[in-house]
């Protein structure tokens, strides 16, 4: 791992570690509270990709807006959603960001600037245009940023997103989180065209990544976000990155093989652990590091189970906004 | 008094609401230079500039997913739809995003949009130019529909659409768009959810919206002609509608029939009646009638178009058999 220059105006390498450690962390909790029916319904964990949310959300400005996808509680914890909050709506708690009308597909927090995971594949992209529509139109310099699988790369809104973005000089960055799956399938099985040729056609400038690396992962995005936002256009960002779970908690992947070697090499946890001992940082560190955001999470998962179920009428009549804005 | 037409009510409609916020955009396609295929976005670029009156590409999908994500990040979108018929590329949007955000994101913020779009034939623009798709929108939850029936109400609807914290779908009528009316003051708001009467009669009531009032204000008139005295309602706003006004009307007259546009089947006529058979049975002194298209793809040649199209005759009728 190569430790950038220009890193160090972000942060170092340990706090990147950190916001990668806490997904990490929190998303196998939910694996376990998921398979004790702590948490209902269907969720998709990130685990393999932490890099990709962290390192892109490391070059943004707190006021930036995102779009995420049905895996998108890295990209929630990353733009800073509050992990107790977080965990109270994945649960189903009153008291969650959404009040349990939401869970995992639907978390968001607009405060933050996140604009919701999204059920729908490819359904953020354009969401992610209009949002930089608003912040071009009110006069503001903030970006918007879409995260969406290479599986979305099927998807026809994807083509009239980028078109637009392109046409009405936006600025957005598109990031492809490129894990070679489109849920059970391969991608290589159903996708006819690469992203470098994609971006060429509708004249983006685009940046390729080891996704695993969260230091040229934030490098590549800072400079992709430097140019959507001082030239107002879109740019495309290709992670390639490793989907280590199935689709969904629950997938038994049968259609797939892995070898551990695959995850050694590419795990972005292990690759930040190897770049931090090599940068002098001690196991012991390290361990420590683990125990405080694991620590971080017990609370959190423990808060969050107090929480109270939501109230159905409450709900009904939230159906419709009673006033502006609201 | 006032005489302006339909299209014009809505133009400035568009340019008052725009006038009056800074927040309110429109776009879609050919709304700029053209001025929209009706004509309605008419010297809206020329007086707000291309920052504000977006010409997009031929891509309704991501129009309304932009405009969605424009309306969570502090914009009024105003989006047009050439004809609703290509609404149904723009379903994603509209259904599993703008519909549901407020409430699936726990009211954290709303999506006030607008997506006028029209509908219906008469124009023998065949089976993809003409329909009358309001009931699929009114059937989801999160979503107003509305639909003026006349340069007298348009305005004051189309303000009220823009005004809404909501996406509301207004639903224009390509029939009525030249079409003259003279009225008090033609920059009144009005209110979504309020039907209006827009003839009195204790007989028999006609509920109906839309570019079907015309036909229904056709209908009492021979009906007028024999003692039969119709009063109809206009709802106005399909989604929320206005019951307490169809039910008082329905205590007076007993009598119920609904006329629209758009096919019979799953039809707004459909849940009307179904309301009313259940809050107003004590009321009625006949079956419920319906009127609405017949259960076919609309046809292009003129004499089956207007097979297709209830008419004022089939209104006459309907009143007579809930008369029986």
């Amino acid at each position: 791992m190569a430790a950038a220059e220009s890193l160090e105006e972000r942060g170092d390498l340990i706090a990147l570690y950190k916001d990668m450690l806490r997904i990490r962390l929190a998303e196998e909790r939910l694996a376990e509270l998921f398979a004790d029916g702590g948490v209902p319904g269907f969720i998709h964990l990130s685990i393999g990709q932490e890099a990709v949310a962290v390192g892109v959300i490391s070059a943004l400005r707190p006021d930036d807006t995102i779009a995420s996808n049905h895996r998108g509680h890295g990209h929630a914890l990353a733009k800073g959603l509050d992990l107790t909050e977080f965990y109270l709506e994945l649960m189903g708690k009153d008291e969650g960001l959404c009040r349990g009308r939401g869970g995992s597909m639907h978390v968001a927090d607009l405060s933050k600037g996140m604009l919701g995971a999204n059920g729908i594949v490819g359904a953020g992209m354009s969401i992610a245009v209009g949002s930089a529509l608003a912040h071009k139109s009110l006069g503001n310099d903030q970006i918007a940023v879409v995260f969406f699988g290479d599986g979305a790369l099927a998807e026809g809104l994807l083509h009239e997103s980028i078109n637009l973005a392109k046409i009405l000089g936006l600025p957005v960055l598109f990031v492809c989180e490129n894990n070679g799956w489109s849920e059970f399938s391969a991608t290589s099985e159903q996708i006819s065209f690469d992203l470098e040729s994609l971006a060429t056609g509708y004249g983006l400038k685009y940046l390729c990544v080891e996704g695993s690396d969260v230091c040229k992962v934030a490098d590549a995005a800072s400079r992709q976000v430097a140019d959507a936002r001082s030239y107002s256009v879109p740019t495309l960002l290709e992670c390639k990155t490793l989907r280590v779970r199935g689709h969904f908690e629950g997938d038994a992947q049968k259609y797939r093989s892995m070898d551990g070697k695959e995850v050694e090499e590419h795990d972005p946890l292990r690759v930040a652990t190897r770049a931090l001992l090599a940068d002098g940082m001690s196991e012991e560190d390290l361990a420590e590091t683990r125990c405080l955001v694991g620590a971080e999470i017990d609370i959190a998962v423990e808060d969050a189970r107090k929480g109270s179920t939501p109230n159905f009428d409450a709900a009904l009549a939230d159906v419709y906004a009673h006033q502006a804005g609201v | 008094m006032e005489v302006i037409n339909y299209g014009r009510s809505l133009n400035n409609a568009l340019g008052d609401a725009m006038a009056n916020d800074s927040r309110v955009v429109v776009m879609g396609e050919d709304i700029g230079a053209a001025g929209g295929p009706f004509g309605v976005t008419r010297g809206l670029l020329d007086k707000f500039g291309s920052d504000r009156v977006i010409d997009t590409p031929i891509s309704e999908a991501a129009i309304v997913g932009a405009a969605t994500g424009a309306a969570l990040s502090g914009l009024k979108p105003v989006v047009e739809i050439m004809f609703m018929d290509f609404s149904t590329l723009a379903m994603d949007a509209i259904v599993n995003q703008a519909a549901k955000a407020h409430f699936m994101f726990g009211g954290q913020r709303s999506v006030p949009m607008v997506v006028r779009t029209p509908h219906g034939g008469g124009l023998n623009a065949g089976p993809q130019h003409s329909q009358c798709l309001e009931a699929w929108f009114a059937h989801i939850p999160g979503l107003k529909v509305v639909c003026p029936s006349s340069a007298a109400n348009a305005y004051g609807l189309l303000r009220a659409a823009i005004d809404d914290p909501n996406p509301v779908i207004f639903v224009e009528h390509k029939g009525l768009y030249a079409k003259k009316a003279e009225v008090e003051n033609s920059r009144n708001k009005q209110v979504i959810g309020k039907a209006a009467i827009a003839r009195e009669g204790t007989d028999a009531t006609v509920v109906s919206y839309g570019a079907a009032v015309n036909s229904a204000v056709e209908a009492a008139g021979l009906l007028a002609e024999n003692g039969i005295e119709v009063e109809i309602v206009d709802l106005q706003s399909i989604q929320p509608w206005d019951r307490d006004a169809v039910l008082d009307s329905v205590k007076k007259t007993n009598r119920l029939v609904i006329a629209h546009e758009a096919v019979e089947a799953f039809g707004v006529g459909a849940e009307v009646a179904a309301t009313i058979a259940d809050i107003g049975f004590d009321h009625l002194d006949g079956p419920i009638v319906r009127v609405g298209a017949a259960y076919m793809p609309v046809p292009f040649a003129a004499t089956l178009e207007s097979g297709y199209s209830p008419n004022a005759g089939d209104i006459e009728s309907a009143v007579r058999r809930t008369m029986e």
